[in-house]
């Protein structure tokens, strides 16, 4: 009897919370993928949760602590208050601030709901016993006292207010966006002290130290995805390719980990969000080279032996084996660093179970020079619809030695 | 004339073009692994500059736990380390799958002169061993005919000598290790310098027959506890 009214009690509380019909663990699982925690909190060859992967930062490294439950290493003394507490304000269990490597800039928007369920899964993990390592960042930067300025100056604590204006579907995209996905915190320039920018919102920045640009995420009128669908949106999201364009470095990585894994309402729900951000000014390029129609008409001879055979001569791609680069929003992006480290590294789409045999593109480090490979990337970001500036020589060489995003 | 020949070369041009662009993608996993193929051959026949290794014919276990080991930063170099990051252990598999089952003639590569002396110090290494400083010979492991053991044991034929003594020298500079316990490291930490470039000349310089195929499994006793053959603690 007690559990027939369980059952009715359910069926009347469920459609009130955020993910139906899901049980607390299995939940809290789902909201830990949303956010991406494994990505930095389990180590290469770690155990899952256990920390450990060392976030690079301009300021120095920092690795990430152990969520597992052990109770000397890892979250075992924790309460729900207390998870609840450094996602919020950033605060830790003993009392100090964490530093924004941790990005509670964004995760203070989670509900506190979804915190409890986070924490109740990580407390269902076995527990791994994993010491942390000391930070290696430099001084001033090491002193935690410098972050209750940072705090002032950067730091808006606050959960997620819907608002009553949009959708639910907006209204749940928003809170994915801004808060577990933590979108910003790669897709927007950082200040000299590594506040990230949030005002343009999702306006595309270079990714500190792992050297990836993330582009600009308004679809409207000069965004970085103009000209994209909501449907395009969710493909990459989904499986990590899309007829604009393909998940690349560490982009990839959170196609595989996180976005792949969420649902498809989800998915819709953010690219909802996405579509309603505003249309950007007209990009102000940097300048051109002087002979850069010089460079680009060398370019295309290049593009004709090495590329044109998978990309296509009118840069449109070939379905969905390899990306168009017309209009193609790492193509284009302001550094032209996604470019030129594409053409030197290649790489695989990353896997999933939307595209789990993905096609690849070869290296072209030892293919090209340094001359060759800026032309021809200068003849792709010119090409077409293309109007991007032109990178140098010397902007390769710059590249040629860190092809991965680790 | 002259001048409609040019016609032709610009209508062929436009054509092949135009057939360049048409053409569908074939949807084979050698299409798919161009990246792979490019620097690897192919069939896996291993490059022309001494560093990219031949894959053809190795076994399917050793050359996935390759893979692996590059996500997992057990072995260490960037363009592999980058290429591999977004690939899930089905697609290792397959891939894998498609070098163990190539069957191409091996290459010989160029090796640096070697004074007698250290060629046979190489075949010493290789055939014997050196049980005074307790390293096994190669052979004891990787076959009789260094064409490796299924399904996890490489062979070490028809490789160049950059590669094979960059492997070695890696064991020693803790860029490449496996599961333990690793035996590669404990024979490298008992070899010199010299024995290295020994050891890798000799191999360098070995020509293989083709239709050499690594052995039927279980038919080495490694002289070693090794972690790869499921000999851990």
């Amino acid at each position: 009897m007690s559990r027939l009214r369980l059952v009715i009690a359910f069926l009347f509380l469920a459609p009130c919370g955020s993910a139906l019909a899901r049980d607390p663990l299995t939940e809290g699982q789902y909201l830990t993928t949303a956010g991406d925690c494994a990505s930095c909190h389990t180590a290469r060859n770690g155990k899952p949760m256990a920390g450990g992967r060392v976030v690079p930062t301009p300021f120095g490294a920092i690795p990430s602590p152990n969520l597992t439950p052990d109770a000397e290493t890892g979250l075992g003394t924790w309460t729900a208050d207390d998870f609840y507490k450094a996602l919020h304000e950033g605060i830790s269990h003993d009392g100090t601030s964490l530093y924004p490597a941790f990005p509670f800039t964004s995760y203070t928007k989670v509900t506190r709901a979804d915190s409890d369920a986070m924490f109740a899964y990580l407390k269902s993990l076995p527990a791994v016993r994993n010491p942390a390592t000391p930070n290696t960042l430099r001084w001033p930067y090491r002193m935690r006292s410098l972050m209750a300025s940072w705090r002032l100056m950067y730091f808006d604590e606050g959960e997620y207010q819907p608002d009553p204006k949009q959708s639910k579907a907006w209204n749940r995209g928003a809170y994915l966006v801004q808060g577990l996905g933590h979108c910003n915190e790669c897709h927007a320039n950082r200040n000299s002290f590594g506040a990230m920018a949030t005002e343009p919102f999702l306006a595309g920045g270079l990714v500190p130290v792992q050297n990836w640009y993330a582009p600009d995420l308004s679809m409207g009128r000069d965004g970085g995805l103009a000209g994209w669908s909501e449907a395009d949106v969710v493909a990459l999201l989904k499986t990590g390719r899309s007829a604009k364009g393909t998940a690349l470095g560490p982009m990839a990585e959170v196609v595989v980990k996180s976005t792949q894994h969420l649902t498809d309402d989800d998915l819709a729900a953010i690219a909802v969000y996405l579509k309603s951000l505003p249309p950007r000014p007209p990009v102000t390029q940097r300048g051109n080279a002087v002979d850069a129609a010089t460079v680009a008409q060398a370019g295309q001879k290049v593009y004709a032996q090495h590329c044109a055979a998978c990309h296509a001569t009118d840069g449109r791609g070939k379905g969905a084996a390899y990306p168009a680069l017309d209009a193609n929003a790492s193509v284009t992006e302001p550094t032209g660093i996604n470019a030129i480290r594409t053409v030197l590294s290649g790489g695989f789409a990353p896997a999933t179970a939307g595209n789990p045999r993905p096609y690849s593109m070869p290296p072209f480090s030892q293919v090209l020079s340094d001359e060759d490979a800026a032309a021809v990337v200068t003849y792709i970001r010119h090409a077409w619809s293309n109007r991007a500036s032109s990178v140098s020589p010397a902007d390769v060489r710059a590249y040629r030695s860190i092809p991965g995003a680790n | 004339m002259r001048r409609s020949f040019g016609w032709f070369v610009l209508f062929a041009l436009a054509c092949a073009v135009r057939a360049q662009d048409a053409a569908p993608v074939p949807d084979t996993l050698q299409q798919r692994i161009a990246a792979c193929t490019s620097c690897h051959g192919p069939h896996g026949e291993g490059g022309e500059n001494g560093f990219n290794p031949r894959l053809a014919g190795k076994p399917a276990g050793y050359l996935v736990r390759q893979l692996q080991a590059f996500q997992k930063g057990l072995r260490h170099y960037e363009v592999m380390e980058y290429m591999v990051a977004p690939l899930d252990d089905v697609y290792l598999h397959e891939i894998a799958d498609y070098f163990a089952s190539q069957d191409v003639s091996y290459a010989m590569h160029p090796v640096p002169p070697m004074p007698p002396t250290a060629t046979a110090r190489g075949e010493q290494l290789v055939t014997k061993g050196d049980p005074a400083k307790g390293v096994p010979a190669c052979m004891a492991c990787h076959g009789p005919n260094l064409t490796g053991v299924q399904p996890d044991i490489p062979g070490l034929v028809g490789l160049p000598y950059d590669y094979i003594s960059a492997q070695l020298g890696s064991w020693r500079t803790n860029t490449r290790s496996t599961t333990a316990p690793d035996c590669m490291a404990t024979v490298v930490s008992r070899l010199t310098d010299a024995d290295i470039s020994a050891v890798a000349g000799w191999l360098a310089a070995r020509p293989v027959p083709d239709g050499a195929h690594p052995e039927p499994a279980g038919s080495v006793k490694p002289p070693l506890r090794c972690g790869v053959l499921g000999d851990g603690t």
